[in-house]
């Protein structure tokens, strides 16, 4: 990963300029899983543009680089969570900044989960591991706006029961009518949900398939796995929404990193429909 | 309660079979019900009934001496449990446990066998519906060897 332009001082900070990471504090950090942890991060000056779920963030760890990393939820005080999952040196870092310590961030980039179009249907909502981040906050909008919608569905899947993010909102949403089923790999007689992977489980989601919005995040096979289930359930692949995942360095269309197809991940996604994708989920990355 | 026949009409695996042939399955259908922890059946016995789950949730297991239970997927409302009822030698190759409160119909096996033979555009439906769910099972496990979550 490249390193962004690092800047001289925080009150100089230009936020028009994309390039340029605003610096945020860690003011809270809080472990989720076996290797996943929220940071609570607010602007010590200007803080940048609100983002929509499903648009990312640049993270820029000091010394370190810089990776996107999207939106996990929006303080009413400005503060954004992050959820990031420890897999390599920069998301290690991130990970690692102590409460007081700072991030640079840019953004917010990409597109946005457009939950609209699932006004008056059935909205479903499929996360597998990480990918329940950039899910959490549009799920929270529509449990906020829940008689928008004739149902809500949330199916996750994990590698176990200890890699299951945010089993405390599960519940909460579980309570408030949302039908939330787990799923994992792997699991003993101890786990209440389920053993297998989330295209097993979908038809337990009582919905109509025709009139259902689906918003899926995870691992592209499990996406490019999903969108195939969902088809075969009857679901229009024009009405499932999916997060595309590449590796991204400039995140403004300049550098071709995340070039897929004829188009820019950063751009163009991360927030596709699924029949645009899935001709690209079949394109390996250069 | 009610009758073996609505009941299975209400499953998805029995989608599209006419009252007729249900009625007639249905005669060689028990209701039956399993406590949360109850073995529904164990490695090696005879493969004598197919279950039709209407609600609960049933683990399939794994026994090897020296370890804990491998615990191999769930299987819920709306799936059927048992495959090995319809090949020889119809002997059970994992061990089936209720992990709730679990309801199902029982179809005897060799009756209901005798039934698919007797009647193939029933036999043929049944088993051709038996199959598309073993591929997508298969699938399923394929898909679990990914280990697409695990370490990147
Ligand atoms: C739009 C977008 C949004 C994202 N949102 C989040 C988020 O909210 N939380 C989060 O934890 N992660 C998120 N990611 C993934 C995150 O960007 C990567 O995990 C991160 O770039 C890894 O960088 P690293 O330096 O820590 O690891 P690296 O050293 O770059 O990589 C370590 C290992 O991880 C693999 N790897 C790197 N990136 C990815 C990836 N994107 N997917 C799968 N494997 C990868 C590498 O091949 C390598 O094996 C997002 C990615 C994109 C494109
Ligand atoms: S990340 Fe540079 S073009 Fe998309």
């Amino acid at each position: 990963m490249s390193e962004p332009r690092p800047t001289s001082t925080a009150s100089a900070m230009p936020v028009a300029d994309p390039m340029v990471p605003t610096p945020y504090e860690v003011v809270g950090r809080r472990q989720e899983g076996v290797d996943t942890v929220t940071l609570t991060l607010a602007p010590t000056g200007s803080a940048l543009p609100t983002a929509r779920p499903g648009q990312f963030f640049m993270l820029w760890a000091p010394g370190v680089g810089e990776v996107p990393i999207s939106l996990g939820g929006t303080g009413s005080d400005g503060t954004i969570e992050e959820t990031i999952r420890v897999v390599g040196a920069v998301s290690r870092a991130l990970v690692g900044t102590a409460v007081g310590g700072t991030i640079g961030v840019r953004g917010p980039f990409g597109t946005a989960w457009d939950l609209e179009a699932a006004s008056g249907r059935h909205v479903l909502f499929v996360a597998g591991g990480v990918g329940l981040v950039p899910l959490r906050p549009s799920i929270a909008e529509a449990v906020a706006r829940a008689d928008e919608f004739l149902g809500i569905g949330v199916v996750v899947g994990a590698r176990t029961p200890a890699d299951l993010l945010f089993g405390d909102l599960l519940a909460d949403w579980g309570r408030s009518g949302v039908q939330v089923v787990t799923t994992v790999d792997r699991g003993d007689r101890a786990w209440h949900g389920h053993i297998g992977v989330v295209t097993e489980v979908l038809d337990l989601v009582d919905l109509d398939p025709a009139a259902t919005t689906a918003l899926v995040c995870g691992p592209e096979v499990m996406m490019r796995f999903t969108a195939q289930a969902l088809e075969g359930l009857g679901v229009e692949l024009s009405d499932v929404q999916l997060s595309l995942e590449r590796n991204m360095k400039c995140a403004v269309g300049h550098c071709g990193h995340c070039q897929l197809g004829g188009g820019f991940v950063c751009l163009d996604g991360p927030v596709v429909s699924a029949d645009r994708a899935a001709p690209l989920l079949r394109v390996r990355e250069r | 309660m009610k009758p073996i026949a609505d009941l299975l009409a209400e499953h998805p695996f029995f989608e599209g079979v006419g009252a007729e042939e249900l009625t007639a399955l249905a005669g060689i259908g028990t209701d039956v019900r399993f406590a949360p922890g109850e073995v529904i059946f164990r490695e090696g016995d005879a493969a004598d009934r197919f279950f039709v789950l209407r609600s609960g949730r049933v683990g399939l297991e794994i026994h090897a001496v020296g370890r804990p239970p491998h615990l191999l997927t769930t299987l819920s409302s709306g799936d059927v449990l048992g495959a090995s009822w319809l090949f020889p030698p119809h002997q059970w190759q994992f061990e089936a446990i209720a992990l709730d409160e679990t309801s199902a119909v029982a179809l005897d096996a060799a009756e209901l066998r005798r039934h698919l033979d007797a009647d193939p555009a029933l036999g043929y439906l049944l088993v051709q519906r038996f199959a598309g769910l073993l591929v997508k099972r298969l699938q399923a496990a394929r898909f679990r060897l990914l280990d697409v979550y695990g370490d990147v």
